[in-house]
């Protein structure tokens, strides 16, 4: 039989129907729902007289319009309340498991679903969120959908689709210190593009990869989406074993060593073709910072905001010109010479533990810039509450940074967490489109590291020489 | 769904690569339960000025522009989050057809889901039809999704689309009713589903 990539095994064992010329129909092993995309699906089933045809298939949190203030203050939005009190009346109509506000399994879905154990390898996984692509760490074919698509998922439990093409993008060699998977994954980016990757399943490949811890692999595999991309995945080894075990909804005693047994069958095979194949060595990276609109328009740490003769003529050109404009940002200014106002550690990208520990770890000790305000938001309850058994909730609040309730919050700016006009944040999130985190907000992604030293200095200043100095 | 056929309509260029949703509906109108109501949220942060009247110099409210219902833009159109309230917002502005380079692919699944037709063209093409609608503010242009064909003064233009979402949008088809003729291949799956995909709950 011809070599499989993981890509094809996953599709192949997922086919319910096939006919030339049409959308394949693929059966779906997980739908995370939330608040924001999912009322006009459920509505849509009412007015048809459907069900849900797999409730114990389906979970359902709120996480995108929540306030991240304590949890015995009351949502003041009217319009969230009801968005959030629409999707628990629904989860009770439909039969769903419903991680409500006060539920010490909250959270944002990308970082319940693997805590929880529900995101496994080999599972077909959909939400109506783009960064669904998160779940691929775990060697899962996992990608955001629009809402007419999460009613036919609830529906059906199967999305028609064509068949994306394999793209990998092999990290070669060793990690070099104080880079870390946000970096590579801003790296990659910034190489081929945010349209580098449309039509595409990326398999992320190499020892760099492979080195990764789970967070790590989800930091990578959540950005894919950047890079616009369908899905990003990587194959389960060992790390992806032992993460999962004993997790609650993961499979149990005898089922778990049969489960790691079919598990161990899905990476690619040795000589697998991939329609396309891009090569990075890990020594050429570097921390990152984005310093334009969009999330390829990243410089290293060490480097300067481009000039616009670096463009080609053209709608590059202007369009690197406008971004410019709306970051307020001088061509050939040096990235550490940018000076902050908001730091946000916080998103579906780098909010787990092991996010909070490695910012904690440059935090310990320092204080906040006084001209800076600065915000931790863990992306789940059960992530936040490990945080504090840790002592890093205390780490944090002795600095001068705000520790507040899960949540998507200045990720994306739904709740009352956003930037004021002009304001410039450091971010740990994955989108620095205009207005993301506010009308006329400035966001520069980063790595939790970054993020907190730039929180400590004011301006971006280099991680690496920092873990030097000390 | 509404099916679409052959549209006839003034032509409104947006001139810039990467528009994303965003920009095509900010997140405060993302709290809404409804299908509906997105219409004048459509490009919110461009399109008005800070005490809520129209911004002159936005290409759309430009006075020739107003009613287009056929938009043409830049490559990677509709890229970032998988919000479906950004083509609810554009069809209820009266857009049936969009025309760029590239499009990102759940943008583009959610335009065929509610009856938008995505058209992909070679850059110069997209940019001369740009200049065009430019230069002649008010440009109406013809497309019609039978012939596969984009129609105007001195313009003819041939475009390639998928032949089953041709179909679909042809005939106004939603994927529910479609998918569901196939119950029993779904049901049969289930029975044969990989045993390890059921273990855990």
């Amino acid at each position: 039989m011809a070599p499989k990539t993981m890509f094809e095994k996953i599709w192949d064992a997922h086919v319910v129907y096939e006919e030339p010329g049409k959308p394949t129909l693929i059966y779906v092993d997980l739908h995370l729902t939330h608040e924001v995309t999912s009322p006009q699906a459920f509505e849509g089933l009412r007015l048809a007289g459907r069900r849900v045809r797999r409730p114990d298939l389906t979970i359902a949190t709120v996480d995108h319009a929540i306030p991240t203030w304590s949890r015995d203050l009351p949502v003041t939005d009217p319009i969230a309340a009801t968005q959030l009190a629409t999707l628990a009346a629904n989860a009770r109509e439909f039969g769903i498991t419903f991680y409500d506000i006060r539920s010490p399994h909250q959270g944002i879905v990308h970082v319940i679903g693997p805590q929880l154990g529900y995101t496994q390898p080999g599972k077909v996984i959909v939400c109506g969120d783009s960064h669904t692509s998160t779940h691929g760490a775990f060697g899962a074919f996992a990608l955001g959908i629009g809402t007419s698509e999460v009613e036919h998922v609830l529906a059906t439990q199967t999305l028609p689709m064509m068949k994306p093409k394999t793209m990998e993008v092999r990290v070669e060699g060793t990690l070099p210190p104080g880079v870390t998977a946000k970096d590579i994954i801003l790296g990659i980016i910034g190489r081929i593009g945010t349209a580098g990757g449309t039509g595409y399943v990326i398999e992320y490949t190499g020892e760099a990869i492979r080195s990764l811890s789970m967070e790590g692999r989800m930091t990578v595999c959540n950005m894919s989406i950047e890079a616009g991309a369908r899905a990003g995945m990587i194959a389960p080894d060992e790390t992806t074993f032992a993460y999962l075990r004993g997790r609650p909804h993961a499979p149990q005693g005898a089922d778990f060593e049969k489960a790691v047994a079919a598990w161990r069958t899905l990476p690619s095979d040795p000589g697998a073709v991939y329609d396309r194949t891009v090569v990075i060595r890990a020594d050429e990276l570097e921390p990152y910072v984005t310093w334009g609109t969009n999330p390829g328009m990243v410089a290293p740490i060490s480097g300067r905001v481009p000039q616009l003769d670096e463009f080609e003529p053209g709608p590059d050109r202007q369009s690197a010109e406008r971004a410019l404009e709306y970051m307020g940002l001088k061509p050939g200014t040096p990235i550490r010479e940018i000076p902050i106002d908001r730091v946000f550690i916080g998103s579906c990208t780098n909010s787990r533990i092991e996010d909070l520990r490695a910012a904690a770890a440059i935090v310990r000790g320092h204080k906040v810039n006084p001209k800076v305000r600065a915000m931790v938001v863990p992306g789940s309850t059960g992530v936040k509450l490990q945080a504090e058994a840790e002592g890093l909730d205390q780490i944090f609040l002795d600095a001068g940074f705000e520790w507040r309730e899960a949540g998507c919050s200045m990720c994306l700016g739904m709740n009352p967490d956003i930037l004021a006009p002009g304001e410039r944040c450091a971010s740990t999130s994955n989108r620095n489109f205009e207005g993301r985190q506010g009308k006329g907000g400035r966001t520069h992604l980063v790595s939790p590291q970054m993020a907190a030293a730039a929180a400590l200095a004011g301006h971006f200043v280099d991680v690496r020489e920092l873990t030097k100095e000390r | 769904m509404e099916p679409l056929r052959v549209v006839t309509g003034i032509v409104a260029p947006l001139n810039r690569p990467n528009v994303d949703t965003d920009q095509i509906v900010p997140k405060q109108f993302l709290k809404r339960i409804e299908r509906t109501g997105y219409g004048p949220a459509a490009f919110y942060d461009w399109r008005y000025l800070e005490d809520g009247s129209d911004n002159p110099e936005f290409v759309l409210n430009k006075p020739a522009y107003r009613g287009a219902s056929i938009l043409v833009t830049g490559k990677n159109f509709g890229c970032g989050s998988s919000r479906e309230h950004a083509p609810w917002a554009l069809l209820e502005y009266g857009f049936r057809v969009i025309i760029a380079p590239s499009f990102a692919d759940i943008f583009n699944n959610n335009c065929l889901q509610n009856g938008i037709l995505t058209i992909t063209l070679p850059e110069e093409q997209v940019q001369e039809l740009i200049r065009l609608a430019e230069e002649q503010p008010g440009m109406k242009l013809t497309v019609d999704l039978e012939q596969q064909e984009i129609r105007g003064d001195g313009i003819q233009i041939p475009f390639e689309v998928d032949e089953f979402k041709r179909f679909r949008l042809l005939n106004g088809l939603d994927d529910i009713g479609l998918t569901l003729q196939h119950e029993d291949a779904i049901a049969a799956y289930e029975q044969r589903r990989p045993e390890y995909l059921t273990y855990g709950k």
